[in-house]
């Protein structure tokens, strides 16, 4: 069956394999290498593609909920759409939420995803306590911060490459309600835009929209968006339906003019520097979910995304930088979001560092490509690196000057014979 | 707290685990029963966690006629209503060469389902109570060279229900068969189905919820089923019998 990432790129034939049981799991993988574990098919790139790919949605069921604690274990395909429709209405949230909610806790662990609130709470590992990983014979380790912890920092954005995710243990947080008291900072230029990232940094979710078309003096200006959740009010939640983007659209639609139109028009249409509002978690934490299948809007071949995060003291020279060498080659990014990491946490392959982290959006040529690889040589200059789980592209040159760990999760590999079944594409490029 | 509950035989299947889900939703207690308890359990805790009901499960073989007394008889609570939806697809060429499985696909949807059934309707009749429904087939409208073991085998449910439901009318218990087409199941998963007519497990169990709501004797989930079924039934047999459908 074809089939890709979100980015819809690349697009490949694969096996595949649907989880149906513990106990039958490992005889219907065994024959099957290269095989890596598949959730909701929402990382960007190739990190979930390979000659076969185990869909896990399947495991999908709540083991147990421990209502004092909030701790709730689930197997590895349940979607973080679904803990929200169970616990909010209970006054219970995700300690961490990425951008999107339609993704499964296996992959949300194996890309250690982030949220509005790392720069707080740090990653989604953050939210695990434990979990139980089939191994490459069949064996099945329970693994936290205390038992089997080699493995357990090694899972945590290993991007699968360890082994079947098949249940897990996270906390939820408690929540006074189910919505957000939000402010916006309309920021003019890049230095205001840090600015504005420290001052608020008290606030518990914050993340900025950049206007990537602005140069100059505006190079670098935004809307900050920060919020908490109010402590009173009710649990209201209904899941707002999602449209649906019905084809690919024509990716001449995406172009410098449209681009630069939508960026001014976003940034214009917020007029005061700081404005307030009371807004749900859904149009919060998640404005893309509500336009299923929105990496159509990108045509064809859908978006290309590009995050990387700089050490913090290089982040402002190296993100003016880069921004200009964009510029300057005339590419732009639709959607520009920024955010500030908080520290760094002990897993192998996670992707966040303390400093600041970009996303950028492009669609797909080769001009953009050869321009990337610029970009790869600059971050990498400026100490930085590039997030596994929108990456489809990225030499190991690159890959292992940002990862220093690299060479440990290899043998940790080698180790337990992991690379001799889980591959993906993605690992046989980065020789992992 | 609500206090119904809905007995569900063969809980495991997609279907099964789908219809739970709706009941469960709409405040129903459930005693889930089928014979691979483990994964049984995982179903009922999902149920629990997510619906806030209270969820029992049960060792329960359908082709192991002498348990289904002592099966009924044991359970903590007595139903308000049945969903039977084990069944066996078994493999057609198998069973034409070997009378081990076409017995083990007749004994599952047909003696099991009967031999259950009456225990249960007899008790339903004396407690005035309950609703009754058996998940069928369209496989059962006509044999065909294809599936006829599995086919009659449903035959055989459909018009068992079907007199089931005469004579319980009299006493105001609700007999409805369902005969879902095509659906996206485990059972299915490799098979390369016509995607319109195709349903999904949990269109089948809203489909149920709905229809035990308004009191239906014979559903078809996609109502497009009904007019094929028609089509097929009135095919003359010496016209079926040349065809390769």
């Amino acid at each position: 069956m074809k089939i890709s990432g979100w980015g819809r790129y690349p697009v490949i034939d694969s096996d595949i394999i649907h989880y149906h049981s513990e106990d039958s799991l490992f005889k219907s993988i065994d024959k099957h290498e290269p095989i890596i574990a598949h959730g909701f098919g929402r990382s960007y790139g190739d990190s979930a593609l390979s000659e076969s790919i185990l869909k896990m949605r399947p495991a999908k069921r709540m083991l147990q909920f421990d209502q004092v604690s909030g701790r709730l274990t689930c197997e590895g395909g349940v979607l973080l759409s679904e803990i929200l429709k169970t616990f909010l209405p209970r006054g219970w949230f995700l300690k961490v939420s990425p951008g999107t909610k339609f993704v499964t806790v296996g992959g949300a662990i194996a890309s250690d995803v982030h949220g509005k609130n790392h720069h707080q709470t740090g990653a989604f590992s953050e939210s695990v306590s434990e979990f139980s990983l089939m191994l490459p014979n069949g064996s099945v380790k329970t693994c936290s911060r205390s038992e089997n912890k080699e493995l357990f920092h090694a899972t945590c954005g290993g991007m699968g490459l360890t082994g079947i995710i098949l249940k897990a243990t996270i906390k939820l947080q408690k929540v006074q309600s189910s919505t957000i008291s939000q402010q916006v900072i309309k920021t003019a230029s890049l230095r205001e835009t840090f600015q504005a990232f420290e001052k608020f940094s008290d606030e518990p979710y914050s993340v900025a929209w950049m206007d990537c078309t602005a140069t100059g003096d505006s190079l670098g200006r935004g809307l900050l968006n920060v919020g908490h959740f109010n402590d009173v009010g009710d649990f209201n939640y209904k899941p707002p339906g999602n449209f649906e983007v019905p084809i690919a659209f024509p990716s001449f639609l995406i172009n410098n003019g449209s681009i630069k139109l939508f960026n001014q028009f976003y940034y214009n249409k917020n007029f005061k520097k700081v404005s307030n509002s009371k807004v749900s978690v859904d149009s919060f934490f998640y404005p893309l979910d509500k336009l299923k299948n929105w990496n159509r809007l990108y045509g064809q071949k859908g978006p290309l995304q590009y995050q990387f995060v700089l050490p913090k003291e290089n982040s402002f020279e190296g993100i003016k930088e880069i921004l200009t060498y964009l510029q300057r080659n005339n590419v732009y990014s639709p959607l520009g979001v920024l955010k500030l990491f908080g520290k760094q946490n002990k897993n192998l392959l996670s992707f966040p560092m303390e400093g600041y982290t970009l996303a950028l959006d492009f669609k797909v040529d080769d001009k953009i490509l050869s321009l990337l690889n610029d970009l790869d040589k600059k971050i990498t200059e400026w100490g930085g690196r590039i997030y596994l789980a929108k990456d489809s592209r990225m030499s190991e040159e690159v890959f292992d000057s940002g990862y220093p760990k690299a060479d440990k999760f290899r043998s940790i590999r080698e180790h337990y014979g992991m690379n001799e079944l889980f591959n993906s594409l993605q690992s046989k490029r980065l020789n992992l | 707290m609500n206090d119904r509950w809905l007995l569900i035989l063969g809980a495991n299947s997609d279907i099964a685990v789908e219809t739970a889900h709706q009941f469960a939703k709409n405040s129903w207690n459930l005693l889930l029963a089928s014979r691979d308890i483990s994964n049984l359990n995982k179903v009922a805790s999902d149920i629990e966690i997510k619906h806030q009901v209270r969820v029992k499960t049960f060792e329960f073989d359908a082709s192991d006629f002498k348990s289904h007394n002592s099966f009924y008889e044991n359970l903590p609570y007595k139903p308000d209503g049945v969903i039977l939806a084990f069944g066996y697809l078994g493999d057609q060429q198998r069973a034409q060469k070997n009378f081990g499985e076409a017995k083990k696909t007749l004994d599952t949807n047909f003696t099991g389902a009967v031999s259950i059934l009456e225990i249960i309707a007899e008790d339903f009749t004396e407690r005035k109570t309950g609703f009754i429904v058996g998940i069928s087939s369209v496989a059962g409208e006509r044999g065909r060279q294809e599936n006829y073991i599995y086919g009659s085998s449903k035959a055989g449910f459909s018009a068992y229900l079907s007199g089931l439901r005469q004579r319980l009318y009299k006493v105001d218990i609700h007999v409805m068969t369902v005969k879902p087409g095509f659906v996206r199941t485990k059972m299915t998963l490799n098979r390369d189905l016509p995607g319109m007519i195709t349903a999904d497990p949990k269109d089948v169990g809203i489909a149920i919820y709905k229809g035990i709501l308004k009191k239906r004797n014979i559903i078809y989930v996609y109502p497009v089923w009904r007019l094929i079924m028609f089509i097929v039934k009135s095919i003359p047999e010496t016209i079926f019998r040349r065809l390769d459908i």
